[in-house]
C-alpha cells in the first residue's frame, strides 16, 4: 500500500485535530495526582471533548471501549481505564489519546508522573522523551524510515533500556492507522524515503528492563519482567522546512514534551 | 495509540493468492496452443484454462472431452487452472 502525501490544506485539518488532542492531554496532565482512578481521567477527557468538534478516535476502534488508553507502570500501552485502578504516589501513567475532526486524525501520548517518583523512573521518562525528540528531528525530506526508528533505538539502548517491538508508530491521516508502520528500531539508511507531506505518529515505547511483552488480555500489553515502561507520542508531518509537530501549537518550540 | 506490528497479516491467510481459488468441475472443449484449453464449466461458462505446473511435471495429458477440475481466481473469472484430470 502506498503512503499518502498530505497537502498543506490537509495538514492544517490534521493540525486542528492535533490541537484538540494537545489541549485535552495538557488538561489531563494537570489533574493527575495520587488517589484518582484511571476512570476519573477517562471521565474528565469525555467532559473535555464534549464541547469540542470531532470525536474520540479510540472509542469503538476495533471494539476499544474508551476514549483514553491509560497504562500504569509496567503496562506498556492500551491500558483500559477502570474505577479499580487508583493511581498512587510514585506511579507513572501513560495517557494516550486521539481525535477525529472533520475526517482527519491526530494522535498523541504522554507519560505523567504521579506525585514524586523515583529518580530511576524520572530518568526513564526523560530518555523516552528525548528519543521522541531525536526521532522527530529525523522527519525531514530525503531521510528514511530507518533513520527515524534508529534515532529512538540508539538513544534508548545506550541508556540501558529497551524498545518494544510488538507495537509500532504508524502513518496517520484520514485513518488512525495508515501506512507506513514505523518501528522504534531500525537501521539508518533503510526503509522508505521520507517525502514532504508524509505524516507519521511516532511513539517510542521504552521498557526499563527487557523488551519482552506479555498480553494480559486482548488489549492490555505489559512488560514481561514487570519493570516500568514509558510512552510518548506525537503526530508529525514532514515538510520542506523540517518536521512539523501537528499535536501541539504552531508557536511551541523546544522539546516536544515538557 | 500504537499499532500492533503484525496488524496487516490477517489470521489464517498465508498471503498466497493461489489459496483463494475456487475449484469447479469442467469439461475440456478444445486444446489451444501453449498448453491452454478452452473448458466448459458446470454452469455452462466457457473459460480459458492452463495446465497446473504439478500436472505438467507429471506429464498428465489432457484431451478434448476430458472431465477436469479447474481452479478459478476470484479476481479474473475468465481464466482458470486445470488441477486434476478425472479418468
Amino acid at each position: 500500500m502506498a503512503i499518502h502525501l498530505r497537502s498543506a490544506e490537509e495538514l492544517e485539518k490534521m493540525h486542528r485535530a492535533g490541537l484538540v488532542v494537545h489541549e485535552v492531554l495538557q488538561a489531563l496532565r494537570g489533574i493527575v495526582r495520587p488517589g484518582i482512578t484511571t476512570m476519573d481521567l477517562e471521565k474528565f477527557a469525555e467532559e473535555q471533548i464534549g464541547g469540542k468538534p470531532g470525536k474520540s478516535a479510540f472509542k469503538g476502534y476495533r471494539g476499544y471501549p474508551c476514549t483514553l488508553c491509560t497504562s500504569v507502570n509496567s503496562e506498556i500501552v492500551h491500558g483500559i481505564p477502570s474505577t479499580k485502578r487508583k493511581l498512587r504516589e510514585g506511579d507513572i501513567v501513560s495517557i494516550d489519546f486521539g481525535m477525529e475532526v472533520n475526517g482527519y486524525f491526530g494522535d498523541s501520548a504522554v507519560t505523567v508522573p504521579v506525585g514524586q517518583i523515583a529518580p530511576e523512573t524520572e530518568k526513564l521518562l526523560r530518555v523516552t522523551r528525548e528519543s521522541l525528540d531525536r526521532a522527530i528531528d529525523k522527519m525531514r525530506p530525503g531521510n528514511r524510515l530507518g533513520d527515524v526508528g534508529n534515532a529512538v533505538q540508539s538513544w534508548v539502548e545506550q541508556h540501558g533500556y529497551s524498545v518494544v517491538r510488538e507495537f509500532v508508530g504508524h502513518g496517520i491521516g484520514t485513518k488512525m492507522h495508515d501506512e507506513p508502520n514505523l518501528p522504534n528500531y531500525g537501521e539508518p539508511g533503510r526503509g522508505a524515503r521520507l517525502q514532504e507531506g508524509m505524516v507519521i505518529a511516532i511513539e517510542p515505547m521504552v521498557n526499563a528492563g527487557k523488551p519482552d511483552v506479555r498480553m494480559r488480555d486482548e488489549w492490555v500489553a505489559e512488560t514481561a519482567d514487570g519493570q516500568p515502561s514509558a510512552h510518548f507520542e506525537h503526530t508529525v508531518a514532514v515538510t520542506a522546512n523540517g518536521p512539523w509537530i501537528l499535536t501541539r501549537p504552531k508557536d511551541a518550540t523546544g522539546p516536544s514534551w515538557l | 495509540m500504537p499499532r500492533p506490528q503484525d496488524d496487516d497479516k490477517k489470521k489464517g491467510d498465508s498471503g498466497n493468492p493461489k489459496e483463494d481459488a475456487i475449484e469447479v468441475m469442467a469439461t475440456v472443449i478444445e486444446p489451444l496452443p501453449n498448453a491452454m484449453f478452452r473448458v466448459e464449466l458446470e454452469n455452462k461458462h466457457r473459460v480459458l484454462a492452463h495446465v497446473s505446473g504439478k500436472m505438467r511435471k507429471n506429464f498428465i495429458r489432457i484431451l478434448a472431452g476430458d472431465k477436469v477440475a479447474v481452479e478459478l481466481s476470484p479476481y479474473d473469472l475468465t481464466r482458470g487452472r486445470i488441477v486434476y484430470r478425472y479418468k
